[in-house]
């Protein structure tokens, strides 16, 4: 029973892992031109495609990282979803899950802490990240 | 063939923008604005010129209009002087950074304190590092034929650079003078009506972003780039100064020299005052003295080859700066032309003097005393001299 409910999170785990190495890969495939030497680069530095911030992960600025407590958390708790961590984030990272719960998208969060504080019932505590 | 007309100066710049049938004037109305955006304005006003016309509310963002239009593809066309271009300051940069090929008429003046809008140099000279392509004119006629040919320069693609066609600002922008107005089929021969589609340019269909984040790991790229850029422009702008020679016959060179033939002593400066200048050296020659006159049109990019050649039999150089580097050593050019002789096999004793501040004359015993100062050698040791009341 322990096996079975553990194989779906297994699974999940994996299937990150293989979005994050295509982003990886985009990513490096668009920072290619710009590390060329200056005859190279592309002309006044412009970026050909659109919307490629998205590959650029702010993540890696951040010291320390938001961690929620489930138990706390009313989107968790009850019916009527506080959101005021998802209305304050200033860099749009928190996200409603399909379960109607919150996440925080670790990808381009920076850290900021405006959730751990704006949270009325405190279930996100900054704890500094280890790298 | 055109016709023979009597303008102003700036409306001589005005005549030469509508010619070039550009799609976007932006100019902000404030003094120090001259009477060239005012003509532009009266143009589209009734109808002779098609262009949009933007009144925005400062220099800032009379730039920044015409870097947007300029980035859909747009001929864009903007003046300004003193104060105006300062505020500018900002926007200059990003203009040329992003290769946006603007035309600007920069008439020259004095920056405050004290509230002073008079002729001098200060204004470009605080803004000289901003990568444009800098062009001197110093009558109407060398107005109208710089600002057209500006924008051929500007738009070709190995330049794509913006251009800042100066003149004085009251010594030449309210004065009437003689000018050859060509017809516009004969401009027409020698500039497209309209910019041909350029590279790069804001398209919803096909969208670039100009001006993304520039981290410390490329921004270094960027600006070696645009300072090549910058440097090979000289020759594009040699060829369409050829061109306009060979379609209205009125030939134009980075360097132009009077009576240089077998001179020993040269004046060189830049602008309206080379007109006063040349009655002096006429004046001093005369009195018998080997001496002649290099103005120089093209102030970036720099013209070094040019006058080092032009410079080879001579054994002073007197430049004449309209800007003091304060707190530097002397004049601008004083600067420029000391770096460019330090090393060098040839070496031409240069000699500096600011004068023609806060748009105080030039006249033409300013330069004999100039040049009396010169070879009496009545120098300070830094050899620049500020033609002031108290040193002079």
């Amino acid at each position: 029973m322990l096996r079975l409910l553990k194989r779906p999170i297994r699974l999940r785990f994996w299937g990150e892992r293989l979005v994050k190495l295509s982003l990886k890969r985009k990513q490096e495939e668009l920072e290619a031109p710009f590390k060329a030497d200056w005859k190279r680069v592309p002309h006044a530095l412009l970026i050909l495609e659109p919307a490629t911030s998205r590959y650029y992960y702010t993540g890696d600025w951040r010291t320390f990282k938001p961690v929620m407590d489930r138990n706390k958390c009313t989107a968790y708790r009850s019916p009527l979803a506080c959101l005021l961590c998802w209305v304050y984030c200033p860099e749009g990272c928190i996200y409603i899950t399909d379960g109607g719960g919150v996440d925080v998208d670790l990808n381009y969060c920076k850290g900021c802490g405006i959730c751990a504080k704006e949270c009325p019932v405190e279930a996100i505590t900054m704890m500094e990240e280890e790298k | 063939m055109g016709k023979r007309i009597a303008v102003e100066d700036s409306h001589a710049a005005a005549l030469a923008v509508k010619l070039a049938n550009v799609d976007v004037v932006a100019a902000y109305p404030i003094t120090p604005q001259t009477h060239i955006v005012e003509e532009l304005s009266r143009m589209v006003a009734d109808g002779e010129l098609d262009a949009e016309y933007i009144n925005v509310e400062s220099e800032h963002s009379a730039l920044s209009a015409c870097i947007g239009a300029s980035a859909v593809g747009a001929r864009c066309f903007t003046a300004t002087a003193g104060p105006g271009l300062a505020l500018m300051h900002e926007i200059l940069f990003i203009a040329a950074g992003n290769r946006f090929p603007i035309v600007m008429a920069i008439t020259n003046r004095c920056l405050s304190p004290n509230l002073n809008i008079w002729g001098d140099q200060s204004d470009i000279m605080a803004s000289r590092d901003c990568g444009w392509i800098q062009i001197f004119a110093e009558n109407a006629q060398e107005i109208f034929d710089l600002i057209l040919s500006a924008f051929k320069i500007a738009e070709d693609n190995r330049v794509m650079l913006p251009i800042a066609v100066n003149f004085d600002g009251f010594y030449a922008t309210h004065v009437v003078e003689r000018m050859d107005l060509p017809e516009e089929r004969e401009v027409r021969r020698f500039l497209p009506p309209h910019r041909k589609k350029a590279d790069y340019r804001l398209d919803p269909d096909n969208p670039v972003t100009f001006g993304a984040i520039g981290f410390p790991s490329v921004q270094f790229e960027l600006k070696r780039q645009w300072e090549e850029a910058l440097c090979r422009s000289k020759q594009v702008i040699k060829e369409v100064w050829q061109e306009f020679d060979r379609i209205f016959g009125r030939h134009y060179e980075v360097l132009e020299l009077y009576r240089m033939e077998d001179a020993e002593i040269g004046f060189m400066l830049m602008g309206g005052s080379c007109g006063t200048c040349r009655v002096a050296v006429d004046r001093l020659r005369e009195r018998g003295f080997k001496i002649g006159m290099i103005k120089l049109r093209l102030y970036r990019p720099f013209p070094k080859e040019e006058i080092l050649e032009a410079t080879s039999k001579l054994k002073t150089l007197i430049t004449v700066d309209k800007h003091i580097c304060l707190g530097g050593l002397g004049g601008p050019l004083f600067n420029d032309l000391r770096s460019l002789f330090y090393g060098t096999p040839h070496q031409v004793d240069i000699v500096g003097f600011m004068a023609g501040i806060g748009g105080r004359d030039i006249t033409i015993e300013d330069f004999e005393r100039m040049f009396d100062r010169t070879v009496k050698r009545e120098l300070p040791p830094e050899k620049y001299v500020f033609m002031v009341r108290g040193e002079n």
